[in-house]
């Protein structure tokens, strides 16, 4: 399993902070595919991921047990 | 604890002490509050969301680059999150250093990071309606996951 997070409007577009995602290993970019293709969380592109709570990159792998937040632009301060 | 998310009123006092040192001649205190009017437009409150433990994370690694660019400099910040109203401090950032301008500058530094890499949004609420705030330029917003023109600029 990994763990998804979602924040912003990533979480109110699917009514979730959390969803878990059957997958032992594939790449952060593998990942929002999959999420895009079936859990329907579109507009993903351009959205900064973090691994574990640090920014990955798009080929980044990911693996079972390992949690992924997506990160829109932030807006602190 | 000098990098805090705190989800009621930060004491502002509180936050200052933590940088007390024998060694600083200047403390510079950031208080960022939630402004009512962003180019005419009317906010009637915000809600700050964090990826608090990762939030955590990068306030800390602020506090890291902020001591290798000034090595003499102690740093505390803390960012609410909830919802905040018209006037209410939203973070605060204090910097000691031996001399002013360092204070200053590393100051500075800290809150243009935080606008940079600390995961944390507001949502604006309006009389007429609310948005995720996609940037600090205040530019860019992604009410529906996708990018559109926003009305306003900074």
């Amino acid at each position: 399993m990994i763990k998804v997070l979602l924040f912003a409007h990533l979480k109110d577009l699917i009514g979730k902070d959390e969803i878990e995602v059957n997958a032992d290993e594939l790449t952060v970019e593998q990942l929002r595919q999959k999420l895009s293709d079936e859990y329907g969380l579109h507009g993903l592109e351009g959205v900064m991921a973090a691994v574990n709570e640090e920014f990955a990159d798009p080929d980044t792998m990911v693996s079972n047990g390992d949690t992924v937040a997506f990160i829109p632009p932030v807006s602190g301060g | 604890m000098n990098f805090e998310i705190a989800k009621e009123p930060i004491d502002i006092q509180s936050v200052i002490d933590k940088v007390v040192q024998r060694e600083a001649g200047a403390i510079t205190t950031f208080i960022g509050t939630v402004r009512e009017l962003t180019h005419g437009k009317k906010t009637l409150f915000l809600i700050y969301e964090a990826y608090e433990s990762m939030a955590v994370k990068k306030l800390e690694q602020i506090g890291a680059e902020i001591g290798e660019r000034w090595p003499d400099a102690q740093v505390a910040i803390t960012h609410r999150v909830g919802k905040l109203d018209i006037t209410d401090v939203a973070v605060v950032i204090a910097v000691s250093t031996p001399h002013r301008n360092d204070a200053y500058e590393a100051n500075r530094y800290a809150i243009e990071r935080i606008k940079e890499i600390v995961p944390i949004w507001k949502k604006e609420h309006w009389e007429d309606g609310e948005k995720w705030i996609g940037n600090q330029l205040e530019t860019v917003s992604y009410p529906t996951g996708k990018p559109e023109k926003e009305d306003f600029h900074d």
